[in-house]
């Protein structure tokens, strides 16, 4: 541990006690992780660590606690892993035992489900980690706030920067699996609003193969060559692969040599270790020196929904979730998150705007939204479904 | 006042009749640039130990500080030689720091570790560790010498430490990533800039020292999207008549009346636009573009940009040498 953390949180917790409003404010969190049984990801470098996302909360309680002590504010975070049959009734366990904000971890419909069973108890859901447009229209819930950006937001952020290089044609290669093809449908929309067109769509079947084994390459390179045969002309292939099982062997096995984006290639990511940019290095030191390990987007993802409880919660003085979540979704909340301007939320789905990183799996190739596209109250809002093509009503 | 080749420069230097030097930190380049502000000539560029940020002069103008980052450590250069002298025990990660008018102690913001370190610069000894908030970066020092302030990025507060017993006496909460810290000459007034909120907060202070937030000057510039107009250094005239913004990625210095507290201008300079220092005679402002890699003197009196001139690698802060 650092040499500070506990003997001057102690000290200055004393010397402070002074200056703190009388009624100190209890603020508990949870962080809520449902783990699916999975199949290996394609690359080592994306096994998940035991701590994921915890990880994050960690670091966001010492930030949060650092600044509550100055305000008589103290912050707990609760941490809990659970198979996907018991998030419900968990969740339901966390927030009646005194914590109401739990940010969860899960697939789209584990968290619809998880809002719906703590909405009664007055509960917060924090999404870290769902991407589902759904969630954001029409099955976008009151009491659901996303950290997380949705598909269409990521697919947008791509789009601006192909459009910015002024590469309009893409192939779009999707796999079979639900929640790629919804993301496909995210390409498809970006390519419609900001004037791409995918000039053929083909679809990489998931026959439930061995993704990595000592030959895998070989067949892949014989394989998929001839799948990206016979195209028309076309400036970019866009992935669309949510289930981790084919983008990432496209770059350098196309038929034609074309940037690959989207799943692979340059992806749009929230954070990754090698951003440096706005301070975020300081994020990292201070990351890395406390867990040991790398960020992952879920880390951040996680952090950041704490550091908007805390954020609200210094600027009201209170813990009443029906008071944060009125200031979280008004026009005062802002927040600073390493991305070189202010976080804030939708009022009309709860979804945090914020800027993309475009991530090439080494540095930070350009963040979205890009020069030139505009909007009336913010570029940010370029980003994913805006307002007027909202059809989430629960916030109306 | 002083006659201007490099040759005879440096030989007056040994005679304490300077002219003045301008010293230029270049946070990517390792390096400190030199610049004659008579001139407006680059003397020469010295290696200044790794990610150099934070840079001052002592009172009399012979020791240069410039925080080296990377090295965890406070180097202590001769402005007149460059050759460094010593280095001081600063704490990890020093990014800026201010240093008291009799230039002893020096207060240290320590970004990583939540902390400022008061280092005493004449027995090279840590005197304490102030635990302050998140980030902790922007620091200045009350006329009267009885606060520093710090600025916590991401706790988003000024803390008021009392320079008698390190202990905090008063915060201020602030917009998002407060930068810098300046107060009026006079000690009535302290700006504080939030980077990301996009705003300059400007608290009163009591005879007492007691900080109350008065307002928060927001800025608008046609053609330039709100959100990167992101205040950075400032810097406040003797006379407490005008108060300079630096607006980091919008390219420009921002001109508040510092009477009205109104935005009277926007002077248009080199790219992100960092940190700023007054010649002494108060003539000229000079900035840190660190984008394109220049300073920018402004004519204080006409509000202009008059030239710029090229430096290292990302320069980052600057600092002139008194008369």
């Amino acid at each position: 541990m650092r040499r500070q953390t506990g003997t001057w949180a102690v000290a200055s917790a004393i010397l402070l006690a002074g200056l703190a409003p009388a009624a100190a404010v209890e603020v508990t969190s949870a962080v809520l992780r449902v783990d699916y049984q999975t199949l290996l990801p394609i690359s080592r470098y994306d096994l998940k660590p035991d701590d994921l996302g915890f990880a994050g909360a960690a670091l966001a309680d010492e930030d949060n606690s650092t600044t509550g002590r100055f305000l008589g504010h103290n912050y707990e975070t609760r941490t809990l892993s659970v198979p996907p049959e018991a998030a419900a009734e968990a969740a339901v366990e966390l927030v009646a035992g005194g914590a109401p904000y739990v940010v969860v971890i899960a697939n789209g419909p584990d968290i619809a489900a998880i809002a719906d069973a703590v909405a009664g108890a007055g509960g917060i859901v924090l999404n870290a980690g769902a991407a589902d447009n759904s969630l954001r229209g029409a099955e976008c819930r009151e009491n659901l706030l996303h950290i997380a950006p949705s598909n269409d937001m990521r697919a947008d952020a791509v789009a601006q920067f192909a459009m910015w290089k002024k590469w309009p044609r893409w192939v779009l290669v999707e796999g079979s699996n639900p929640a790629d093809q919804e993301l496909g449908q995210s390409y498809e929309r970006a390519a419609r609003k900001f004037g791409a067109k995918v000039v053929e769509t083909r679809t990489f079947e998931d026959t439930g193969g061995t993704r990595r084994t000592d030959s895998g390459h070989v067949l892949v390179q014989r394989q998929l060559p001839t799948f990206m045969q016979d195209l028309p002309r076309h400036d970019v292939v866009m992935s669309a692969d949510n289930s981790d099982y084919f983008a990432a062997y496209l770059p350098y096995h196309l038929w034609d040599p074309r940037p690959v984006m989207g799943s692979a290639g340059l992806r749009p990511v929230t954070f990754h270790p090698a951003h440096e940019a706005w301070g975020a290095t300081q994020f990292h030191t201070r990351f890395e020196d406390l867990t040991g390990r790398y960020v992952h987007e879920e880390d951040y993802e996680v952090w950041l929904a704490l550091r908007v409880i805390g954020e609200a919660v210094t600027r009201t003085s209170s813990n009443d979730p029906a008071v944060l979540r009125d200031y979280i979704l008004s026009d005062d909340f802002e927040l600073a998150a390493f991305k070189g301007q202010k976080v804030t939320f939708r009022d009309w789905n709860g979804q945090m705007r914020q800027p993309i990183l475009l991530f090439d799996d080494h540095i930070t190739v350009s963040v979205s939204p890009q020069d030139g596209f505009l909007h009336q109250i913010s570029p940010l809002d370029t980003l994913g479904q805006d307002r007027a093509e909202s059809a989430c009503a629960a916030f109306d | 006042m002083k006659p201007l080749l490099l040759t005879t420069a440096l030989v007056m230097a040994a005679t304490s009749v300077a002219a003045n030097r301008a010293f230029v930190s270049n946070e990517r380049g390792n390096t400190v640039t030199v610049i004659d502000t008579e001139t407006w000539q680059v003397e020469t560029e010295f290696f200044a130990g790794n990610r150099p940020r934070g840079i001052t002069v002592s009172p009399d103008g012979t020791l240069l500080y410039v925080c080296a980052s990377d090295d965890d450590q406070v180097k202590v250069f001769s402005t007149e030689t460059f050759e460094e002298l010593y280095s001081l025990p600063s704490g990890p990660d020093p990014e800026l720091f201010t240093l008291h008018p009799s230039g002893n102690p020096l207060y240290i913001a320590n970004e990583d570790d939540n902390l400022v370190t008061v280092t005493d610069t004449e027995s090279h000894t840590v005197l304490a560790e102030i635990p302050v908030g998140v980030e902790p970066e922007g620091m200045a020092i009350s006329p009267d010498t009885k606060f520093v302030i710090n600025t916590s990025e991401t706790t988003n507060m000024a803390h008021f430490i009392s320079t008698e017993d390190y202990e905090i006496k008063h915060n201020i909460l602030v917009d998002q990533r407060p930068r810098y810290a300046e107060y009026t000459p006079d000690g009535k007034r302290l700006f504080v800039s939030s980077e990301i909120g996009g705003t300059v907060s400007v608290i009163d202070i009591a005879d007492d020292g007691t900080p109350t937030l008065n307002k928060k000057i927001g800025f608008e510039v046609a053609g330039v999207l709100p959100e990167w107009l992101q205040p950075v250094g400032v810097k406040v005239t003797s006379d407490g008549s005008r108060i300079f913004v630096a607006l980091g990625p919008a390219n420009r210095v921002a001109v508040i009346d510092g009477d009205t507290l109104e935005v009277l201008d926007y002077i248009l300079v080199g790219q992100r636009v960092w940190q700023m220092a007054f010649t002494p005679d108060g003539a000229h402002l000079m900035t840190t573009n660190g984008n394109s890699n220049d300073i920018t003197v402004i004519d204080v009196a006409k509000e202009k940009a008059i030239q710029s001139i090229q430096v290292g690698q990302q320069p980052w802060g600057v600092v002139v040498t008194p008369n």
